[in-house]
């Protein structure tokens, strides 16, 4: 990790997020989003587990875990693209249970994808339109007569040439969203989300497959959010990254949240040292010379702080 | 030896006949569906075959005025949609498929079927239902026209008629599909769960997409028996199956290509099977009888369609930019 991305300027970060301890499930001063008993299970696997969960308002908080914690299932259980087995949220004092992914998007929580969804054979534009929430001409019978929605196609314009132009897509805005590259579409889908003036923005890898320089940007245009009064929940393997920007860490493991905290503390929480190398990894690093090595190089990004 | 002014002549009728601005419609409805929206409607036999009975059995059995026909041949391709729509929208892709395609042929076959003779006259169908049409038209008895496109006052009125609903039809998806409707319908086409994420209510777009596609091919059916008699063996799925070739030859995601894929279906198809007619008579394929020439021109058809499909696959209106991001 010598190339380490560092935002451009020193983030400023919310403190004094939660009430009491910080522990899995800790109550915060202004939660946007509550989550209760929310359990997901896949034949005999149960993928998502959590008792109690809160997201903090106007602040960048991090879910991070190992691959297959349920963290991208918990994304689509909260955003409506599956059904739990059990449990119940609220977004905003609203209960969200059982509401449809689109309901919840025009509530204001909007997501993106781990596997990125440009639309290929849209242009960039267009793509970036789609998100305008409240068309008049979306509706089949106004969209026969531009009249009704001429004025708010140009205003969506701007707007989205505004968002372009910060995320450096401007040039190629009449472009198929299919000729950009992995990270430009990344980009063009979080570009997309904030065309919907979202209030929890709920990105998934945001910076996965995205090259040093984007990363860069990347950073900076999450902090952005935060600035514009948007909170942020995002997924995240890097640790570096997560540590520069996120206000709160939330820790998931086989489905459950096992630790909570201020990214710098929460590092050097044992169970989140258990949740990466599992729960036997003291027997592990005896027994297997490589696998040692591995879990060295993996403990010493987890603790590594020097910034 | 072989009347070549014939041959040519009898294709190039072709180009504005009344059937060949049904198939037109019809590969419309299909360009809403498939080419736009993504749904693989396997059915559009179906929905022609319910605006043709529709118009025929409101007014053959229940005496209705023309604007009544027609009005019940759309409201039944709009229960049909629906009931099409209600389960299979929010499954996969192929199940839409699945389901239309024995659908259509479940309303083929009720038509077909000895049951309702009274209604539909089973496998003999229905005719004397174009009075009410006729008398609507304004034109003055006699014959007008010049060449190969002479015709009678009927004829004229039935191809104006025709013509006129085609244009105003593309007219009508042109500038929907330049609206923002548009948008997120082709934006369900390409991921419909990204679209989801962005506050749209896909079920309702694909539900509306597959009612006004179904209701293109409804009026093509009803275009389609006003120069014939209803006949429940026209609306087979090989029906469907040439107006996907319609659709693809023209450009699946393009309101000319369906009109212009029809005309060149049609002249192709007439000119083969002149020609093929033509040289059995006169002995020049000497291997074939009369009945097996007269299924050659659906082969030859067949070839024509798929040379052009591979060295124009995106069809004769698609964009060849597109065709570079195809998965
Ligand atoms: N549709 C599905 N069917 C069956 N099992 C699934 C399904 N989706 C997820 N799982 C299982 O649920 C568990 C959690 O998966 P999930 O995608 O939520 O992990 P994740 O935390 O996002 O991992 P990653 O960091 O690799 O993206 C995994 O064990 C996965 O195999
Ligand atoms: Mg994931």
């Amino acid at each position: 990790m010598s190339s380490n991305p560092v935002p451009s300027s020193k983030p400023v970060k919310s403190i004094d997020l939660h009430i009491g301890e910080a522990a899995p499930g800790c109550k915060k001063r202004d939660p946007i989003l509550v989550a209760d008993g929310v359990s997901r299970t896949f034949g005999g696997l149960k993928a998502v587990d959590v008792d109690h969960v809160e997201i903090p308002r106007g602040a960048i908080t991090a879910l991070i875990g190992p691959n297959g914690a349920g963290k991208t299932t918990l994304f689509n259980l909260l955003t409506g693209f599956d059904k739990p087995d059990t449990g119940s949220w609220t977004f905003e004092g609203r209960s969200l249970s059982g509401m449809p992914a689109f309901k919840v998007a025009r509530m204001g929580q909007v997501r993106t994808f781990q596997l990125t969804k440009a639309l290929g054979l849209l242009t960039v534009m267009d793509n970036m339109l789609l998100g305008a929430k409240g068309q008049s001409g979306e509706n089949l019978f106004r969209a026969m007569l531009p009249f009704f929605w001429r004025k708010q196609e140009e205003d969506n314009k701007a707007r989205a040439i505004d968002i372009l132009t910060r995320f450096k897509l401007d040039t190629k805005k009449d472009d198929y969203a299919a000729s950009l590259s992995g990270g430009q579409r990344k980009l063009l889908e979080m570009a997309r989300a904030l065309m919907s003036e979202p209030t929890l923005v709920m990105l998934d890898e945001p910076m996965a497959g995205v090259n040093p320089a984007l990363t860069q940007s990347l950073l900076d245009h999450i902090l952005n959010l935060k600035t514009q009064g948007m909170s942020v929940l995002f997924v995240e393997h890097d640790m570096h990254m997560v540590r520069h920007i996120a206000d709160w860490v939330i820790v998931m493991a086989e489905g459950k949240v096992v630790a909570e905290g201020d990214p710098h503390e929460v590092m050097r929480n044992p169970a989140v040292i258990d949740a990466y190398l599992g729960q036997h990894h003291d027997e592990d690093l005896g027994a297997d010379p490589s696998a040692e090595k591995e879990h060295v190089v993996a403990i010493k990004e987890l603790l590594d702080d020097e910034l | 030896m072989i009347d070549w002014g014939a041959i040519f002549s009898n294709a190039a009728v072709e180009l504005i006949s009344p059937t060949t601005a049904a198939y037109a419609l019809a590969a419309l409805g299909l360009a809403v569906h498939f080419g736009y929206t993504g749904l693989l409607n396997f059915g559009q036999a179906g929905f022609m075959a319910l605006g043709a009975y529709g118009y025929a059995i409101s007014i053959l059995s229940f005496g209705f005025p023309v604007w009544g026909a027609v009005l019940v041949g759309i409201g039944a391709s709009v229960v049909f949609a629906l009931v099409l729509g209600i389960p299979t929208l929010r499954l996969r892709a192929d199940y839409l498929a699945i389901v239309t395609i024995a659908a259509a042929e479940i309303v083929r076959l009720l038509f077909t079927t000895n049951t309702f003779e009274p209604l539909t006259g089973s496998a003999n169908g229905l005719s004397g239902y174009k009075g009410g049409f006729a008398a609507l038209n304004p034109i003055p008895e006699g014959s007008y026209g010049f060449g190969p496109f002479e015709y009678n006052a009927y004829d004229w009125w039935l191809r104006i008629v025709a013509w006129t609903i085609v244009v105003l039809a593309c007219l009508f998806t042109w500038q929907i599909m330049r609206s923002p409707w548009g948008r997120v319908i082709k934006g369900i086409r390409e991921d419909e769960d990204a679209v989801r994420a962005l506050g749209k209510n896909v079920y309702s777009y694909k539900m509306q997409s597959l009612v006004l596609g179904g209701v293109f091919g409804t009026i093509a059916g009803m275009i389609f028996v006003l120069p014939r008699a209803v006949v429940p063996s026209n609306y087979q799925t090989s029906l469907t199956f040439f107006i996907y070739a319609i659709l693809l030859l023209g450009g699946a995601a393009t309101i000319l290509g369906p009109v212009i894929g029809s005309m060149i279906f049609w002249v192709l198809l007439s000119f083969f099977s002149g020609f093929i007619a033509r040289a059995v008579e006169a002995g020049w394929l000497p291997f074939m009888t009369s009945i097996q020439a007269g299924q050659l021109r659906f082969i030859l058809v067949g070839v024509a369609i798929m040379l052009i499909v591979i060295f124009r696959p995106q069809g004769i209106f698609g964009n060849k930019k597109e065709l570079a991001f195809v998965k």
